[in-house]
């Protein structure tokens, strides 16, 4: 059996759900909230990209989608979070839940319920071998892509001063703000950098996933989820790491062949359930210091 | 301050809701409409006077059947634009089509078929797609009402429901067919199977390909994918492993356009073999310019008839009719068995002579209609007497379709 293909497959689904994943464990890290609206997002810059490359060429696009997730992603904190700061969790947690739908709504609305076809992007989506394995370049630069931008964001939160203050704000919202912290803008960036990321992932997905629909956000958002569960939610490397596992585990199970192609989603799952009961906080679990 | 935006936020959603929904009325009467309107301009308002015979139209307009559900519709509606009236008991009947989506889902089918049920309707036209018409005749039977589907294959479909009348073939025959053409005339010893989960047709007509398949002596690898899976490369690299020479994928055109764009990336090199969901221009469309081979079977193929000029022409007249038909006027053999089922039950309401729900499902058992996709004629189960079907494959030069062959059984 050769499970080179199964490999590739796994390791670049993987990729494209550590990016979403980013999202959810930054967002979750600060403001403790799940943002079940980033699966979301993620279609919406798949759709974005296909209305823009009617227009526009490519060079143009791919800036500007990328452009528009961000502002979309701006958009939808400031309008439907930030006023809930100070309201209990679960408002926040329903008003994400109310955001995600309003997202595949205006996108069923939008597309009237039917699959768009992604564009095909030169170059990234030829046709390469590897091994003997035929595969599209975008599955080799995925991994590649994925786990340079972890190391510029780990660096962007190690080194810079925006990023002293979103461990700051992590830590304490109130004292990061008796610090001088602007605590919003903080949120702001995150959910911007979280936006990015989606919409970087969403362009290598639908590459190679190339229909749209208005809940191609929601496998992709749930799996990516639970990669950063399975990580340790609030930690980066983790939900990376998180999602490779998955991906590369799911295609694998999907080699078996036979009865077991059915239980590929079904591993994602019992995967998170039984990562809650071993080890609650997951691999990478931020480490808590209790003050005395 | 905060409580009049939050006020008037939620009054504002409200009345959006409400739009929304008469919208949504307005739209889906829209287009019947638009036939409707028109031929009460034809025929003047004095003769048709106010006399109504409500028509329920069942389709998939959205969700993983959206596309073929809406190219039915259209054949619905091209009908509708072409006879818009109807002689009953000596008196003339404008002909109004009801419209409801149900979504392509198997849970919201029901509630789609009740909300038709209390507008009213004689009979109802529809659906695309097995799975919805089975869960939801039931609801059609109870409040007495015929159902006639034009393309759903599963047997399930008609046996044991007295309403329910099915214009197409079924997918044993089907299957027999398709697994012919791999076995003897692609000469495949060994085929793979890919069927979607908890879906009536996918994985009835796989079924029906597998047992004959067999039968002739062919060695079957037989898989299926779960709902909601856009990542086929796997199942790709299988068929590969497998050593499999043909490619037997019955599933929704959206999952095609993946498995479709995933065998080009792979490099599957064996023949895709599918059943008549295909034939649609989102698989020409998927199929330019790659390099695959893929072959269907079909109810019916236009060849430049008067009739598929005329039907062309109405589509193109209408960019949202365009759009509907997936962006060029290529036919699908939906839409014109859409057509033919209208007029098949235009052929019953003469025969009843009455708008009465019972009286039509007992004149469509005995009726006979000579229509575009053949002589229309039922048996004892409500099932259309059919045993010829068209294969054609994806020509990948110029993404349209290249006729091949009728294949007869039986």
């Amino acid at each position: 059996m050769d499970y080179l293909p199964y490999l590739l497959a796994g390791v670049s689904v993987g990729g494209q759900y550590a990016l979403i994943a980013i999202g959810y464990t930054m967002v979750y890290g600060i403001l403790r909230l799940i943002n079940f609206a980033h699966g979301d997002i993620f279609m919406a810059a798949g759709l974005i990209m296909i209305y823009l490359c009617t227009a526009l060429p490519l060079a143009v696009s791919i800036p500007l989608v990328l452009l528009i997730t961000v502002a979309i992603g701006f958009v939808i904190e400031r309008a439907a979070y930030m006023p809930l700061r100070e309201a209990p969790r679960m408002s926040v947690m329903i008003s994400a839940i109310g955001v995600s739908y309003l997202i595949q709504n205006l996108a069923l609305y939008l597309t009237g319920g039917l699959a768009k076809p992604y564009i095909s992007i030169p170059w990234i989506s030829d046709t390469i071998t590897i091994l003997g394995a035929t595969t599209r370049r975008v599955t080799v630069i995925t991994p590649i892509l994925t786990i340079l931008l972890m190391i510029a964001l780990i660096l962007l939160i190690k080194k810079t001063k925006i990023g002293m203050a979103m461990r700051a704000v992590s830590r304490d919202f109130d004292t990061s703000r008796l610090m001088g912290i602007r605590v919003n803008n903080v949120i702001s960036v995150t959910f911007i950098i979280g936006s990015l990321l989606a919409a970087i992932g969403s362009v290598l997905y639908f590459t190679n996933y190339t229909a749209v629909v208005p809940t191609s956000g929601q496998m992709p958002g749930l799996k990516a989820f639970v990669a950063a569960v399975f990580g340790g939610i609030g930690s980066i490397p983790g939900a990376v790491l998180g999602a490779f596992l998955i991906g590369i585990c799911e295609n694998l199970i999907k080699s078996g062949g036979g009865a077991w192609t059915n239980f590929s989603d079904a591993f994602t799952f019992v995967l998170l359930i039984a990562v809650l009961l071993v080890r609650p906080t997951g691999l990478f679990a931020e480490k808590k210091i209790d003050k005395v | 301050m905060k409580r009049i935006l939050a006020l008037s936020l939620a009054l504002l959603l409200t009345f959006a809701a409400f739009a929304g929904c008469s919208g949504a009325s307005d739209n889906s009467a829209g287009t019947p409409a638009s036939g409707g309107t028109a031929a009460a301009g034809d025929s003047g308002n004095a003769a048709s006077g106010d006399k109504i015979i409500k028509l329920g139209v069942f389709e998939s307009l959205s969700g993983d059947n959206g596309a073929g559900g809406k190219q039915e519709t259209l054949g619905w509606v091209y009908a509708n634009s072409v006879q818009p009236t109807i002689v009953i008991g000596g008196e003339t009947y404008t002909i109004v089509l009801e419209t409801v989506d149900n979504e392509s889902s198997t849970d919201k089918a029901p509630s789609a078929a009740q909300s038709l049920v209390s507008r009213g309707v004689s009979a109802v036209l529809g659906s695309y797609g097995s799975a919805v018409c089975i869960a939801s005749s039931a609801v059609f039977d109870q409040a007495g009402l015929p159902m006639l589907t034009v393309s759903a294959t599963n047997p399930q479909v008609t046996a044991d429901n007295d309403n329910v009348f099915r214009l197409c073939f079924l997918d044993p025959f089907q299957g027999t067919v398709l697994a012919d053409y791999a076995y003897n005339t692609l000469g495949a010893t060994n085929a793979y199977v890919l069927s979607k989960q908890g879906d009536d047709y996918s994985a009835g007509l796989a079924n029906y390909f597998v047992k004959h398949f067999e039968e002739l002596g062919g060695k079957v690898t037989d898989e299926q994918f779960p709902q909601g899976n856009t990542d086929f490369s796997s199942y790709v690299a299988n068929a590969k492993a497998a050593g499999a020479q043909v490619f037997f994928s019955p599933v929704s055109t959206e999952a095609a356009s993946n498995i479709i764009d995933q065998a080009n990336a792979q490099a599957l090199g064996i023949p895709i073999l599918a059943g008549d969901t295909w034939d649609s221009n989102v698989i020409t469309q998927a199929g330019k310019g790659k390099d695959i081979e893929v072959t269907i079977d079909t109810f019916y193929q236009e060849s430049g008839t008067p009739f598929d000029v005329a039907f062309k022409e109405w589509i193109s007249a209408d960019p949202q009719r365009l759009a509907d038909n997936n962006g060029d006027d290529t036919l699908a053999a939906f839409s014109v068995m859409a057509y033919d089922g209208y007029f098949t039950m235009l052929e019953a309401i003469k025969a009843a002579d009455s708008t009465d729900s019972a009286a039509i499902q007992a004149a469509l058992s005995g009726v006979k209609y000579d229509g575009q996709t053949g002589a229309i004629a039922f048996d004892d189960t409500g099932d259309a007497l059919r045993n010829s079907a068209y294969i054609k494959k994806v020509n990948t030069t110029d993404g349209t379709w290249e006729f091949l062959e009728v294949a007869t059984v039986g």
